[in-house]
């Protein structure tokens, strides 16, 4: 149980590294919202999913089990908070005229 | 009906949060939820009405997010290969495309579907038809052209 829950950490993290290199990497504002606006969610489901098994690991109870359904549902309200948050940002964007980026100028 | 409706969902959010079984702190549960009912009946239900085609639509919308979570995964290995690519193979482009959806709250679940999964974001709704969408690459691009998404939003919400 320990394992599995370690595994779903990094596993985590790791697209939580994806999307902060991303956000680096990327030329522009609204790829950089790619980036980092998605990575984010699946990175915080796995990170919740696995400290919610971590917390059963010590044993099984009504307290326990509580804990757990609250961790998940913070990443319930991540996933209904995090892409409106990202519509408004692009949308900001779009009404202050930032340009996108195009494959056709390579400058950056 | 709404009230009684806006009065368990809250209430049951109250036992979860709180996770107090006791007379004491359940009958302060009860008391609240009553007096934030009281003052937000309206704010729950849109349409101003309860209907239990609510509920089938929220079983439904449940049986959904299997789907879209894998979907996630998927497009989230699609981004991260292309951030870690050494050349950065990404075409960003903006696509504009015509939905059949027409009430408000599928409207609302297929554009926040669309920015869940990597890769695309709803950039805007215009006239509550045009979907205009913010796309990283041909793929992601290509994979939500194909409508699969919007066939199942459609079919939650009761719209064929």
């Amino acid at each position: 149980m320990i394992m599995l829950s370690v595994i779903l950490i990094i596993t985590g993290v790791f697209f939580f590294f994806t999307a902060t290199f991303g956000l680096l990497r990327f030329p522009d504002f609204y790829s950089r919202l790619q980036a980092t606006g998605k990575g984010d969610t699946l990175g915080s489901l796995l990170v919740l999913a696995g400290l919610a098994l971590y917390n059963l690991s010590n044993g099984i109870s009504l307290a326990s089990v509580l804990v757990s359904v609250k961790l998940l549902l913070i990443a319930v309200f991540i996933f209904i908070a995090n892409p409106t948050a990202t519509h408004a940002l692009t949308r900001a964007g779009q009404d202050a005229g930032v340009e996108p980026w195009t494959k056709e100028d390579k400058t950056r | 009906m709404k009230y009684i409706a806006t009065f368990l969902i809250l209430f049951v959010n109250w036992l979860i949060w709180s996770g107090m079984f006791d007379s004491f702190h359940m009958s302060l549960g009860v008391i609240s939820c009553a007096i934030v009912t009281f003052m937000s009946h309206d704010l729950f239900f849109a349409s101003g009405q309860f209907h239990f085609r609510y509920i089938t639509e929220f079983i439904r919308f449940v049986l959904y997010i299997p789907w879209l979570l894998y979907q996630i995964i998927l497009s989230n290995i699609h981004v991260a290969y292309l951030v870690l690519h050494p050349k950065m193979p990404i075409e960003p482009s903006i696509i504009t495309f015509k939905t059949t959806l027409k009430k408000d709250m599928s409207l609302v679940a297929f554009a926040n579907s669309i920015t869940l999964t990597p890769g695309t974001i709803t950039m805007d709704i215009q006239d509550g038809k045009y979907f205009v969408i913010h796309c990283i690459s041909r793929k992601v691009a290509d994979d939500l052209l194909s409508g699969e998404m919007e066939r199942k939003i459609a079919r939650i919400f009761g719209e064929e």
